[in-house]
């Protein structure tokens, strides 16, 4: 493509203290252009789109270096609204719309088409009236841009996750001088069609002339969608070609900076006893708002990486929520031959059964405190271990929780300045990270994890997967999986749950068809089955 | 110029903002000819015997009930302590003691009624501490007038009920000020008063990093990391309010025999706002506390108040205007501490 740049970065250089966190960064962005810019947790991504957006964070710590462009022209913007001005737009990972709104309302939020009457005439702009058809036919005009089939009447909040997503696209197209599209993880909360009609709708925005930055960890996406690909680590461009001269392997190489060992290592197939069943669900019903699960049954064998997965919403979670104590159950959950009541808290934690939460933030963690709390606190709580004793008096053993902490980090390569700083600063990965120290250094005999690689990178996702399978196999802890990602389900349980419509539908082998698991998660009953030991 | 802003924004705007104060009114003493060695020796006095007081913001904080404008509460509780200590004439060291050993049990019950009725209004403990401080200090009042004490130097000349200030000279006036008190360059230095708030400050600090105090700030900081860790956070919201009962009901005591009296009445229904103030200006937040907050605020605070009160005497030597400037500088420097208390957190 020669045609002039839509939007270069020329040595751009960003620090944050004397942690240097972008590195002579260049590159360009041509119109009609779908860029992927991809790059692990920590690598630069979201403050190269802060500084493109002229967030408060980045002139608040002491502004950037280099000089972006936008059609050849040096630009400084120093607010979001500033960029909106220059035609670029972003769509969010978090949803932007309000929820009490119309489609239509949110897409033509602050840019309403209006019509001047009598009183506006006296009183100012302010007073005119919304001209309510053009809103609507403005707003059908950008949703039909997306592929979208939706009412403009209908409220966002009544909407499915997925659809809220396309209105938020709509929203961003429909404004007329846009150039450039930031598109910030966009397909995270999809489900796989979904995401397909969603690359459909980015392909045929960018035929329109918009350049497109897409950012995401999904690689097949990026070779799905865009010409060309823009490779951060650590700060520093790796990698600016075109998407055709890399592969996939190429590309996670780049990322992580290093050679990955070829794929995950496959399940071998092992012995274990259907008779020696170590954790039972026996009609269990879970009132978890938004998850709720009903009358489900389950035996899980000991030493087995049990997985379970289903469609955001369905009730897998609540399976782990309801063994942890955090929503009430009925029905009767057993452990080890006995029962397990699990609603009183900390009961599970007794018998040595260990959670990882799908909410980090909300919690997995204390954000406020520090790393080495963080990794130390539940052995310190439940099995005393990290204090020293004066009689009846217990000190925390802030030494010995340090020595122990640093191991953990070394091993789960969690990057952090030092292990005394609050947990609240890592990126998103390397808390998972913590999370998972955190259950593991207090040797569990049973271990529920959910969601244990959402919005992390694909390094720090093979590393936890293999540390699951790691702990299973040596020290044979028995593992539930519960997951939104059916192919790290299939890399490493021996069996598959799925759940759907709260519902359990069967218990699938991880080698079993595409086909099957898609029948499955749709709630098909024709294709339930008598699987494994489960019902 | 970065080394200046380092140092401030290590410092924290409030402290500085209350040391330039403090300067300002050390530069008057002098410009006055004050007694410097009696102001320095006030300050340390103020701020010894309000300490407690103001540790008591630790484990309310610490729990996640927040600032605890309850601390009337336990004030109640401690003068109930101190009254029976009167009651039988126990004196000197002896005394506070058993005001302490007396006091406990009514502020354990106390306390865990407080939280209770804390866990019940989740997101308002501000408002209804504060409300419970006023009710409770209401309801004594009619209480004072009926309570069976007989000893006749509590009592009213004539007629029923207990006096507004009871005067400790009989008992345990100063007590702990003047243990093993010594003098240089004229400063009184009150050995005992430091060495008891160096103890209370100690068995807190210690209770913060036992396996207790850290359950404790799990409940308060994430109730859902907390019962995710077989922590109830309920429970532990109500052990924070118990322990800032307690340490109330101590402080009181520890106020009171170095001002010389117990004040009944309304006196206590204010008494929580110079203790909060002084956490906040000391780099307290409604979500995090440190031991060294709770000094580093008491002092500057403290000091202030007993400075500004004889240099507003030679500012203006007519009639009580002294004690009106020293009125506007308590409260200005708590509505200023307030003002910086906002969305829950503190600027």
């Amino acid at each position: 493509m020669n045609s002039k740049p839509v939007l270069s970065f020329k040595n751009i250089e960003k620090s944050f203290g004397d942690n240097l966190v972008l590195t002579g960064l260049n590159f360009d962005v041509h119109p009609g252009e779908i860029v992927s810019l991809v790059g692990e947790n920590g690598s630069g991504k979201s403050t190269l789109m802060n500084i493109l957006f002229g967030m408060d964070v980045i002139r608040e710590t002491g502004g950037f270096k280099g000089t972006v462009q936008i059609e050849g022209n040096e630009v400084h913007i120093s607010s979001p609204l500033e960029a909106i001005e220059h035609g670029i737009g972003m769509v969010h990972q978090e949803f932007m719309l309000i929820p009490g709104f119309t489609v239509q309302q949110n897409i033509k939020l602050n840019r309403e088409p209006l019509r001047k009457n009598l009183f506006s005439r006296l009183m100012g702009k302010s007073f005119d009236t919304i001209d309510i058809d053009a809103m609507r036919r403005d707003a059908l005009r950008a949703l039909k841009r997306v592929h979208t089939n939706v009412t403009p009447e209908d409220h966002v909040a009544l909407l499915p996750v997925g659809i809220k997503q396309f209105v938020e696209i709509s929203r961003e197209v429909d404004k007329e001088n846009l150039k450039l599209l930031v598109l910030d993880e966009p397909t995270a909360v999809l489900t796989e069609t979904e995401a397909e009609q969603l690359l459909e709708a980015v392909r045929s925005i960018s035929d329109e002339g918009i350049a497109i930055i897409f950012i995401t960890h999904r690689l097949d996406e990026v070779f799905a969608v865009s010409d060309r690909v823009v490779i951060l680590r650590d700060g520093l461009l790796v990698a600016d070609e075109p998407t055709n001269k890399l592969t996939k392997t190429q590309i996670a190489e780049m990322m992580v900076g290093r050679p990955l060992a070829e794929s995950f290592a496959s399940v071998t197939k092992r012995n274990l006893l259907d008779e020696d069943i170590i954790f039972e669900f026996r009609d269990v019903s879970v009132d978890m708002p938004g998850e709720e699960l009903s009358h489900v049954n389950l035996k899980v064998r000991r030493g087995e990486i049990f997985g379970i997965g289903g469609l955001a919403g369905h009730g897998k979670l609540a399976v782990g929520n309801a063994v942890a104590g955090m929503y009430p159950y009925t029905g009767e959950v057993y452990f080890d031959g006995s029962i397990l009541n699990a609603s009183k808290i900390g009961e599970a934690l007794k018998h040595d059964i260990a959670f990882v939460s799908e909410d980090r933030k909300g919690v997995g963690l204390l954000l406020e405190e520090s790393v080495i709390i963080n990794i130390t606190f539940t052995d310190m709580i439940q099995k005393n271990h990290y204090l020293k004793k004066f009689g009846l008096i217990t000190q925390y053993d802030h030494e010995k929780a340090r020595q122990d902490a640093e191991r953990m980090i070394k091993e789960l390569e969690i990057r952090c300045h030092s292990p005394e700083d609050p947990v609240g600063r890592l990126s998103g990965g390397n808390q998972q990270k913590v999370c998972m120290a955190r259950v593991l250094i207090a040797n569990p005999k049973m271990l529920f994890v959910s969601e244990p690689t959402r919005g992390i990178d694909i390094g720090a996702k093979k590393l936890i997967l293999n540390r699951l399978q790691k702990i299973n196999h040596e020290s044979g802890v028995t593992i539930v999986m519960i997951s939104s990602e059916l192919g790290e389900l299939r890399s490493i349980c021996d069996r598959i749950a799925v759940i759907s419509g709260g519902e359990m539908q069967g218990i699938l082998q991880p080698d079993a068809a595409n086909a099957d698991y898609a029948l499955m998660m749709s709630g098909d009953p024709s294709v339930r089955q008598e699987g494994g030991v489960a019902r | 110029m970065s080394g200046i802003k380092d140092f401030v924004n290590r410092l924290g705007m409030p402290r500085l903002i209350m040391s330039i104060f403090l300067l300002l009114l050390l530069i008057m003493v002098a410009i006055y000819q004050l007694p410097f060695s009696m102001i320095v020796s006030q300050s340390i006095t103020r701020s010894g015997i309000n300490m407690v007081l103001a540790l008591a913001m630790v484990p309310a904080i610490k729990s996640g009930i927040g600032m605890n404008f309850g601390l009337p509460l336990g004030i109640i509780c401690g003068l109930i302590g101190g009254l029976i200590s009167l009651e039988y004439n126990i004196t000197g060291l002896l005394g506070i003691l058993a005001a302490w050993l007396i006091s406990v049990p009514l502020a354990i019950v106390a306390g865990w009624a407080y939280g209770l009725l804390l866990n019940k209004v989740k997101g308002s403990e501000l408002m209804v501490g504060t409300y419970v401080g006023f009710s409770v200090v209401s309801l004594m009042c009619i209480a004072w007038l009926k309570l069976p004490f007989n000893n006749p130097s509590l009592g009213w000349a004539m007629g029923d009920g207990l006096r507004v200030t009871i005067t400790l000279d009989e008992w345990y006036d100063k007590a702990l000020n003047e243990l093993w008190a010594f003098e240089v360059f004229g400063v009184t230095i009150p050995t005992g008063l430091i060495l008891t708030c160096a103890l209370f400050c100690l068995l807190v600090w210690i209770y913060i990093r036992s396996r207790a105090g850290m359950s404790l700030m799990a409940g308060g900081s994430n109730p859902n990391f907390a019962r995710y860790n077989g922590i109830n956070p309920n429970r532990t919201r109500v052990v924070g309010a118990i322990l800032s009962t307690i340490i109330a009901a101590l402080g009181i005591i520890v106020y009171a025999q170095g001002f010389g009296f117990y004040q009944l009445y309304s006196a206590p229904m204010t008494m929580a706002f110079p203790a909060v103030a002084a956490v906040l200006i000391g780099g307290a937040s409604a979500t995090k506390i440190k031991i060294s907050n709770v000094v580093i605020g008491t002092t500057l605070f403290q000091s202030i108040l007993a400075i500004a009160s004889p240099v507003a005497a030679a500012i203006f030597p007519e009639g009580n205007l002294a004690e009106v400037f020293r009125v506007i500088v308590s409260n200005g420097i708590i509505l200023y501490a307030l003002s910086k208390f906002e969305g829950g957190r503190f600027k």
